[in-house]
């Protein structure tokens, strides 16, 4: 069990340095292109190269790497050109917002898609069974963008009930837990469709097994049978897809946060890759994978724990 | 001598096709309608379109809203709505089936040459993979067109990175699993070269599992194409395109909700008519 930790962490460590020296790399590359940055698009030649000499930047790639890793092991991440502020500030104050927001997201997809997607497999082919599923196509089929203008046009434009934007001021006379509701909306159906269709699939894999037959034949009641018997056996292997999504709600909601305007962590990005602020790209791109790392790592514990057959 | 071949697995895995599949499953049809709608708006826009898609017409500013004159109204800047939705589908009907193209031929040939030789080259483009996977597919998005730019090159580039991963697990299961069957054995006995194997003994089995992955794989590119012009990153203006049309005129939703309802619904349907496509495929490989 440590042993298999262990690997997983080294394996996390290097794939964190693998990724970090190739956004690295994408981005400064080019000696000049930091120093072209800074002073903008009419600084002559001989400026940007004379600011890229005394910056060090003309120095070979693999030097300024293992200087910028020693920089942020310092928890010196730069300064971010577009906010005028260091790269650290910016980012945890968005981060934090962008976690809010996930985590109500997060507390309402799982259990509403355990719901349905037990209600579907409970019956596989019934009439809730087909309803269900090809409610799950559509919502799926819907990207985030054209979801947030339906919603939008519905319940902002035409019924008045919830704002437009979710900036979280408190502007407008809309309150913060109104703000909240569009966007989070969206990513619970965005995400759903996909979830109820795995957690779906598993239970009605669960429901074959002879041992669920019996207990229907003994003549246990049916909300008995699946609330003892099948469901803890059908979250099993819908758990490691189910905590993956965290992965979406965190570092993938660039869309509906670019809809709503709710300054979070994906619109962040957006803006650093539109203004190509590097030292905010390669920040994020850093926290991206380390979130993304992290919850496949939890995944992997959790999936051994629940699952008495697997030891590792 | 009679050999009992009954209990041999099939020697060819099952290829869906279209008509047994299209005849039991209402999803199937549906789906077909609705992409072949598109396909045809797309291969009439220039001849079909009433409008040029890039022409203002200031004197439908006054009033934007559909009317007779413009049947889906026009845009801030005047142009008719309809014709850039009937162009727009013409970008995203070229753009995703190459896309899907490119990432289907470097994911398959990955799988077929990792999940046929095993061993140290398998492990290493599997890892490889599972980076890519393990990335937030919109923060590579963001970090390579960052760098390169937004044009129809890169956003095909750019899928055919994100989505060739997933093609390649599922080749490199299907792969790993044909090379146990004998007649793969048989044909590298009679001496048979290594391309020649994956190629004419492996390959045509692996069409199976591909096309229902191909059908869904358009529907994400579909969404991914239309996300990436509401980012701003998708191709470059004035050239209509679905996502581009939402993100320009979003801002404007509480004055003038169908400049972006319009884009959004055909983005949506287009995206409905692939899933269900994909859904009726599976359907009917399954009864195959």
């Amino acid at each position: 069990m440590i042993r298999y930790l262990l690997k997983q962490l080294a394996y996390m460590a290097a794939t964190l340095l693998a990724v970090s020296f190739l956004v690295f790399a994408l981005n400064e590359f080019a000696p000049g292109d930091v120093a072209r940055k800074i002073l903008g698009a009419y600084a002559t030649q001989e400026q940007v190269d004379a600011l890229t000499a005394e910056l060090g930047l003309d120095r070979p790639l693999l030097v300024r790497y293992v200087e910028y890793l020693g920089r942020v092991f310092r928890g010196d991440l730069g300064e971010s050109l577009i906010y005028k502020a260091p790269v650290a500030d910016v980012l945890w104050d968005r981060l934090g917002n962008t976690l809010y927001l996930a985590a109500i997201a997060f507390a309402v997809v799982v259990p509403l898609s355990i719901m349905l997607g037990t209600l579907a497999g409970m019956r596989e082919g019934s009439i809730m069974d087909r309803g269900i599923s090809l409610f799950g196509v559509f919502v799926a089929s819907v990207p985030e963008f054209a979801m947030g203008v339906f919603l939008a046009s519905v319940f902002a434009v035409w019924l008045g009930w919830l704002p437009g934007t979710s900036q979280l001021t408190s502007g407008a006379g809309w309150s913060i837990a109104s703000q909240l509701v569009l966007p989070v909306a969206v990513m619970v159906l965005y995400d759903m469709g996909y979830l109820v269709a795995m957690i779906r699939a598993s239970m009605v894999e669960v429901m074959r097994q002879p041992y669920v037959r019996t207990a229907v034949l003994k003549g246990m009641s049916m909300p008995r049978v699946i609330f003892r018997h099948a469901l803890r056996n059908a979250m099993i292997a819908p758990f490691t897809v189910i905590l993956l999504q965290i992965n979406y709600l965190v570092a993938g909601v660039v869309v509906v946060e670019t809809v709503f305007a709710y300054p979070g962590f994906g619109r962040m990005m957006l803006e650093a890759a539109l203004a190509k602020d590097i030292a905010l790209i390669e920040a994020g791109a850093l926290v991206a994978v380390f979130i993304a790392m992290l919850t496949q790592f939890v995944g992997d514990i959790g999936y051994a724990a629940l699952d008495p057959r697997i030891r590792i | 001598m009679t050999t009992d071949t009954s209990a041999a697995p099939p020697r060819r895995i099952p290829f869906p096709r279209l008509a047994p599949a299209l005849a039991g499953s209402p999803a199937a049809v549906t789906g077909l309608c609705i992409v072949g709608f598109w396909v045809l708006v797309a291969l009439l826009a220039p001849v079909a379109a009433p409008y040029d898609p890039n022409q203002n017409n200031l004197a439908a500013l006054a009033d934007p809203t559909p009317s007779a004159a413009h049947w889906l109204g026009t845009d801030q800047f005047g142009r008719d709505i309809l014709s850039r939705i009937m162009w727009g589908a013409r970008t995203v009907l070229a753009i995703a089936p190459i896309a899907v193209a490119a990432a289907t031929l470097l994911g398959a040939f990955l799988g077929l040459v990792a999940g046929y030789l095993r061993g140290w080259v398998d492990a290493a483009i599997a890892r490889v993979c599972d980076v890519i996977l393990s990335f937030p597919v919109i923060i590579l998005y963001l970090v390579i067109l960052a760098k390169f730019g937004a044009s129809a090159l890169n956003i095909v580039l750019v899928i055919a990175v994100t989505k060739a991963p997933i093609i390649f697990r599922i080749v490199r299961g299907v792969t790993m699993e044909l090379r146990q069957r004998e007649y793969v054995s048989a044909a590298r006995m009679r001496g048979e070269s290594f391309w020649y194997v994956l190629a004419v003994e492996i390959l045509p089995n692996i069409r199976g599992p591909l096309s229902v992955d191909v059908c869904l794989r358009l529907g994400y590119t579909t969404i991914a194409i239309g996300v990436l012009g509401f980012l701003g990153i998708g191709l470059p203006p004035p050239d209509p395109d679905w996502g581009g049309m939402v993100k320009e005129s979003y801002s404007l939703i509480f004055v003038w909700p169908h400049m972006a309802l319009f884009p959004s619904l055909a983005v949506s349907s287009l995206v409905i008519g692939f899933n269900l496509l994909a859904i009726g495929l599976r359907e009917g490989q399954r009864r195959a």
